[in-house]
């Protein structure tokens, strides 16, 4: 009983190193060819994607929790140390923010009155589904975080996804359960922009490091760094105004923008339908070759 | 005949513990860890997992097995589908092909050996990566992951080499 596979295997040892060999080969290759279906046919890519990211969602879900209150604790002990400083800061702050609210209840009047006297059409109304980041992940070669929410809660492709700090990206995969949103750091996003103050329009191009950039900027505007960056609304994916950044540098390599989101702060996120989709599908697929530039 | 069933389920088990465990780690390193900048320096950690295995049980993570693991970094990390697939099959195969040389060494050039293949493998991911997107990607990000990386190694390999030593003693 003992002696018939061991003979067997005697003689099926080189066929069994050929045959791994072989499979090694066909393995890169399918690889290889998976990246060139990825680069051809990203909807499918996409769809695929989608079903994992729900496979897995209750996974993470579930591991996340633990994370966020160990990490919440540590916030806690750290935000103890300095509750003095912290309050002096914050009683300032309100001082401020009063006089702020006084001028934004003034001007908000001022606007509607303005509104009501020119007829303006009105922005479509906004529905908020809020989600609790649950991955969060890639480096030099993907941003996007994943959310415990999708078609189920009413999260579609290509709302927008705002952060307590401004915009955040927009959902590049909503699935049953859970949805990927494309962050706007990332390599494939593009967002039309505006500067706040000068109006001036670009496109800010993620490079999957920490600073997108603006492109199609003409060296006659003159753009400084400390300038708000919003949506401007132009191509109809998102809402005009939402702040996006402020511009960090400008050099001759181009204009570099720093997010006022951060990514450790993402804890609970906002999809927001803006009821303006639908040229993103078409549009971002061929958003990396032609954006390019 | 109980007995024999209890042996099958406790080798199919064993067989399957490197492939569950590198799963597990590829899931962990997708967690949100609110530390800044961690995002764009979370390290690998299924690299460590199958250097270890392609040192020490070759036998029990296949190719294909690698494969597999490589496209579920790429599902869920948003990557390009098969830069992790290629980037840890060839990984895997060089480590492999080394194993001889690395295996039974003292910890630091088991960890020196970690170091250099992994290093290897991350210009091979930047250089995929670039070509993929037809531009040039920002180096500084793959350099941070691989030193945390490279970092982390010893704790999570001696956390390996416990689980080995307790539990696949005899696979």
């Amino acid at each position: 009983m003992e002696e018939r596979p061991s003979t067997f295997l005697r003689l099926a040892e080189p066929l069994r190193g050929f045959v791994q060999r072989f499979t090694y080969l066909g393995l890169i290759l399918a690889a290889f060819g998976l990246m060139l279906v990825g680069k051809a046919d990203t909807v499918l890519v996409d769809r695929t994607r989608t079903h994992v990211t729900d496979a897995v969602a209750p996974i993470l879900d579930a591991m996340s929790k633990p994370v966020t209150t160990f990490t919440r604790a540590v916030d806690n002990v750290r935000d103890l140390a300095d509750i003095r400083a912290e309050n002096a800061r914050l009683r300032e702050e309100n001082a401020r923010l009063r006089d702020w609210q006084m001028a934004a209840r003034k001007l908000d009047a001022e606007n509607q009155a303005f509104q009501k006297l020119l007829n303006v059409v009105p922005d479509s109304a906004v529905s908020h589904h809020t989600a609790r980041v649950i991955a969060d992940s890639g480096s030099g070669f993907s941003h996007s975080i994943i959310l415990n929410a999708g078609k189920g809660q009413g999260i579609r492709d290509g709302q927008a996804v705002l952060g307590n700090d401004g915009f955040v990206g927009r959902i590049a995969g909503a699935g049953s359960r859970a949805s990927r949103v494309l962050l706007i750091t990332d390599i494939n996003s593009r967002i039309p922009v505006v500067i706040e103050e000068t109006r001036v329009r670009a496109v800010m191009a993620g490079n999957n490091s920490g600073r997108p950039r603006l492109l199609h900027t003409l060296p006659s505007q003159r753009i400084t760094p400390g300038q708000r960056v919003v949506t401007s609304g132009h191509g109809g994916a998102f809402p005009a105004g939402l702040p996006v950044g402020i511009v960090a540098a400008v050099t001759d390599g181009g204009i570099e923008v720093q997010p006022y989101m951060s990514r450790e702060r993402l804890e609970f996120v906002r999809a927001a339908d803006f009821g303006l989709g639908g040229i993103l599908e078409s549009n971002d697929r061929a958003g990396p070759a032609s954006g390019g530039k | 005949m109980r007995r024999e069933f209890f042996l099958r389920l406790d080798r199919l088990a064993r067989n399957l513990t490197p492939f569950g465990l590198t799963l597990a780690l590829i899931i962990l390193g997708m967690l949100p860890v609110r530390i800044p900048d961690y995002a764009s320096v979370a390290p690998i950690l299924a690299a460590i997992s199958l250097y270890h295995w392609a040192v020490y049980r070759p036998h029990l993570l296949p190719f294909v097995a690698v494969f597999l693991l490589g496209v579920a970094q790429d599902m869920l990390s948003g990557a390009p589908v098969g830069l992790f697939a290629l980037v840890f099959l060839t990984f895997y195969g060089a480590v492999v092909l080394q194993r001889r040389f690395l295996a039974g060494k003292s910890f630091p050039v088991y960890w020196l050996g970690f170091a250099i293949v992994w290093f290897l493998a991350t210009l091979e991911l930047w250089v995929l990566a670039s070509a993929f997107h037809v531009t040039l990607l920002d180096m500084k990000a793959f350099l941070f992951q691989y030193l945390v990386t490279a970092g982390l190694f010893p704790f999570v390999a001696w956390i390996f080499l416990r689980w080995q030593q307790a539990f696949l003693q005899q696979a």
